[in-house]
């Protein structure tokens, strides 16, 4: 499968830990995911971006979606991506000034807003 | 000139197909390791602009893809034949939980404006006549390159 997906509770932060591709075919499944998280009460998501091999402007829609979603409840979505490939997408769309962007998982379970 | 041409039905699928073809004749073309990944996003970002397209317009032709390199550049076109594409639907907050939504993609000129950001020279031309668009990208090459893209048919 050209994507992965994985969740685990540090704290009281969701980790969302995604690996491979994401696309215009695989975003559904995040997407999917994210929508789930929320509707079953969890709002404060950390996504680790560290495995993912690629992330197109579908891939970020999904991810600026699910930081709308969890706001509407007071939430909070930080990723977490030191890979400059992934970055570059944030810095040309200037989402980099939307999305709390972290180094490591313990910085953005630890980070407050 | 070096050409491939790739051509695939409008599938989200298939959008990794062409950015994977495309990064693959690149590289034989001398394209720099380096400079690969811009050219995948940015490839990738036009063919699913192009499926799309298709998709919106209920065109059943496959896209196409033109890759080509000459001396100075290797330039990709991607062509699509969606004819009257309609607007794009964002999705109805109120809506939500109705029914599985589909991933709405970014109103339309997003995927353009990350392409301009990883291209040397690009243009996205309409064509008025019958219907469709066509992107180009191009990238700069290196001055020494691999013998075999130097050599031409007569």
């Amino acid at each position: 499968m050209d994507l992965s997906l994985s969740t685990r509770t540090e704290g009281d932060r969701t980790v969302v830990v995604v690996g491979g591709e994401i696309d215009v075919y695989t975003a559904p499944k995040l997407r999917e995911q994210l929508i789930d998280l929320v509707s079953s009460g969890t709002y404060d998501l950390v996504v680790d971006m560290e495995g993912v091999d690629f992330l197109d402007s579908t891939g970020l829609g999904v991810l600026v979606g699910g930081l709308k979603r969890v706001r509407a409840h007071e939430g909070s979505l930080r990723l977490v991506c030191t890979q400059e490939r992934i970055l570059k997408i944030f810095r040309i769309t200037g989402l980099t000034k939307v999305f709390p962007i972290h180094a490591s998982v313990e910085d953005a379970v630890a980070a407050t807003d | 000139m070096a050409t491939v041409e790739v051509r695939f039905s409008a599938l989200p699928g298939h959008v990794r197909t062409g950015r994977l073809i495309a990064a693959a004749v690149a590289r034989r073309s001398g394209m720099p390791e380096g400079g690969l990944d811009d050219l995948r996003l940015a490839v990738g970002e036009a063919c699913a602009r192009a499926v799309d397209r298709h998709r919106r317009a209920a065109a059943d032709q496959p896209v196409t893809m033109l890759l080509s390199a000459d001396d100075a550049c290797f330039t990709v076109t991607v062509v699509d034949e969606a004819g009257t594409v309609g607007p794009v639907e964002l999705p109805d907050p109120e809506r939500h939980g109705e029914q599985p939504e589909p991933v709405e993609p970014w109103p339309s000129g997003v995927g353009i404006a990350v392409i301009a950001g990883l291209v040397d020279d690009l243009a996205v031309i309409e064509r008025s006549d019958f219907g469709g668009s066509r992107v180009r990208m191009s990238w700069r090459l290196p001055s020494t390159r691999p013998a075999w893209v130097e050599s031409s048919l007569p």
